[in-house]
């Protein structure tokens, strides 16, 4: 964990926004000390070890249709070989002849017996083996724990903030039905289940602290602050003050979202803006409609890559892309198109010395044309209410999009002698994330219908930055003027050939990159769904002279600091008690 | 007794829900099924133990049935592994 400011603030990976003041509820779910005594009565030690059986199987029959309920059936399947194990016939033969033979408890010889499964498991060199040995270790310890008659520690009563090492799918499930009003956790990041399940309940999460369960004791007092990704221990009365009046004026913002929710995002002067939602996740949808979005500015697909671990089938993804456009009918659905290589796993081994500018986005998928087409067909085959959109990310030439456009013709003619259905007008656009796309956005528009500018690769390509590199991570520089020209060139140019163009990194639901954004002329952002509310409560209160002046004001400015200086002191003039207070203005 | 080698052909290879399934046919005959791969005999008609393959696209594993149903089981499940677990 890194800390700063006082020694029991601890930062890790903001997953779900809110802030929750409680009690810590340390979870932990090793078995600490296996009892290997002898025993005398055999057939009591089997009828135990068999009830233990079946009282796991009907939790674990609970935990299953929870999960189809809240993950959907997909991600449900994996409780389902769980549940097989507990009727493995090998397995419980073996289990059952040992206690006979050896005279030892149960729980040993389960541990015993599982451990060996574990053992080969974590001597593979499949990393996903690891993660198989973890499930087994999860029912390991149900059964033991059943065996000893007692009862999963996981009945809370009092509201509480979770704190373990990590969640499993099952745990996850069955506390979103309990009291818990946090969850923290050492390890996982922003699309572990723990945080996809905290952000669709709405619950704050704070992920990925590391050492969490050594540093924070059962019954310790608890802040999380889901919005900066803060932990504070056993908070002084200060800290406790400064939460408690922010959790107050939370509920007062929280008051005036929900007020918010079926106003326009317009500004002061009226000016419209639409606000898009980014779309990772089944279970979003809902919440994506309740905060007011306009439809989906980017649904990511890479995602449902994984959920399969293999390329869907055409019929897999029409199935899911249809799913997602009827939902949101008529508002608008914007797919994009595989983004695999860089940072994102390729699903053919290929070792690149430098992936950020390798085989990525819309490369890859003009060299594996059949994975490519199997997914326009599928998008074209989702299109039929006439509410889809689709993206091509990392286009950096012209004929990247004349070689994308002769596929989706293809695709369609093929669609057609078939007899299915689809929408001859499909909206076809490109992500703009690679300067070289950035400057040629003029010729680029006679071929597309939108532009969507995609800022975490564009600022790390434009100031050759690597995110994820160390060393150089703070000169990665949202900020940056090169970068706030870049946009307003991009915007401008998209305005004089009547091309739409919105933006879907990072950078659009950065509160203080609103103001500028819109100042430079962008009337359209995507951004993650529970920033919506937030989003529109500033956009509210802008006005559109005021921020066109703040725009030119810092595309004449030469540094960063200038242009975050100048964005302060337009936040300080314009804003009185608003939610920008809740993320911290600093870099931590 | 029929001895069959098979190749594991789709992408994802023998992860959980193939694993499953496959325990499943298994499950549905009298005969014995094992399956070898780098040494080791699993028997399969043991989730837990087909789940401690790593058999990742390309593998070969060696299939064995023995019992009087052997026939139409080694169909059944070779037909399984033919089809790239219904994942191609």
């Amino acid at each position: 964990m890194t800390k700063f400011k006082a020694p029991n603030v601890y930062k890790g990976i903001a997953a779900a926004p809110g802030i929750a003041i409680r009690r810590a509820y340390l979870f932990k779910k090793a078995i600490e000390v296996i009892n290997d005594e002898n025993i005398t009565d055999i057939d009591d030690a089997i009828h135990n070890f068999n009830e233990a059986l079946e009282k796991s199987k009907s939790e674990l029959a609970k935990v299953f249709s929870l999960a189809v309920d809240k993950l959907g059936e997909k991600r449900a399947a994996l409780f389902e070989a769980q549940i097989m194990i507990l009727d493995d016939p090998v397995l419980i033969e073996k289990i059952t002849s040992r206690i006979t033979e050896e005279k030892k408890n149960s729980e040993y010889i389960v541990n015993d017996e599982f451990s060996k499964y574990q053992d080969i498991m974590i001597a593979s060199h499949e990393p996903y083996m690891k993660e198989r040995s973890q499930d087994i270790e999860d029912i390991k310890n149900r059964i033991i724990r059943n065996i000893r008659k007692k009862k999963w520690k996981s009945r809370i009563t009092e509201e509480v903030i979770v704190v373990s090492e990590s969640l499993t799918p099952a745990d996850t499930v069955l506390f979103s039905r309990m009291k818990v009003t946090g969850y923290i956790t050492n390890f996982g990041g922003l699309t572990s289940h723990a945080a996809i399940v905290a952000r669709s309940l709405d619950i704050p999460a704070v992920v990925g602290l590391h050492d969490a369960t050594e540093n924070i004791s059962d019954s310790d007092d608890l802040i999380v602050d889901g919005f900066n990704g803060i932990v504070i221990v056993n908070p002084t009365e200060e800290q406790l003050t400064e939460y408690k009046t922010k959790l107050g004026k939370l509920d007062l913002l929280d008051i005036k979202l929900a007020k918010l929710r079926n106003k326009k995002a317009v500004t002061k002067d009226g000016k419209k803006i639409d606000l898009l939602a980014n779309l990772d996740l089944v279970e979003e949808l809902e919440y994506i409609i309740q905060h007011g979005a306009k439809g989906v500015g980017l649904m990511r697909t890479e995602q449902i890559f994984q959920e399969y671990e293999t390329f869907p089938s055409e019929e897999q993804q029409t199935k899911v892309y249809k799913g997602f456009a009827e939902k949101l009918y008529p508002l608008p659905l914007t797919i994009r198109s595989f983004d695999i290589g860089g940072d994102k796993v390729l699903p053919v081994d290929v070792k690149e010395p430098n992936p950020m500018l390798g085989w990525r986005g819309i490369r890859f998928l003009i060299d594996n044309k059949e994975l490519f087409k199997t997914q326009v067909r599928a998008v074209l085959r989702a299109s039929t209410h006439k509410n889809v959109k689709f993206m091509i990310p990392m286009v950096s030439s012209f004929l990247e999009i004349e070689k994308t456009k002769i596929l989706i013709n293809e695709c369609k003619e093929e669609l057609s002698d078939e007899g299915h259905p689809y929408d001859n007008h499909i909206e076809i656009g490109i992500m703009i994330e690679v300067p070289s796309a950035a400057l040629m956005i003029r010729d680029f528009a006679s071929e597309v219908d939108f532009f969507s500018i995609g800022t975490n690769d564009l600022i790390q390509y434009m100031l050759a930055v690597d995110r994820g590199n160390e060393i150089v991570n703070n000169q990665y520089q949202e900020f940056h003027p090169s970068i706030i020209r870049t946009l307003s060139f991009i915007i401008s140019e998209a305005r004089k050939t009547n091309t739409k163009v919105t933006m879907c990194g990072e950078m659009a639901a950065d509160f203080r990159a609103i103001p500028l954004l819109l100042g430079l002329g962008l009337e359209s952002i995507s951004l993650s769904p529970s920033a919506i509310p937030y989003a529109k409560s500033i956009i509210r209160d802008l006005d559109s002279n005021e921020i066109s002046e703040l725009a030119a004001s810092c595309l004449k400015m030469k540094t960063e600091k200038e242009i975050h200086d100048t964005i302060d002191k337009f936040y300080f003039s314009n804003f009185g008690d608003t939610s920008y207070e809740f993320y911290t203005t600093t870099d931590q | 007794m029929i001895e069959k080698d098979v190749n594991i052909i789709n992408n994802a290879g023998l992860h959980t829900r193939p694993a499953a399934t496959i325990v499943k046919i298994a499950a549905k005959y009298q005969s014995e099924f094992y399956i070898l791969k780098d040494g080791m005999n699993i028997n399969g008609k043991s989730i837990i133990g087909v789940m401690t393959l790593a058999a990742a696209k390309g593998s070969i594993l060696k299939l064995t049935f023995e019992g009087d149903d052997e026939q139409e089981m080694a169909e059944e499940i070779l037909d399984y592994f033919n089809r790239g677990f219904d994942e191609l």
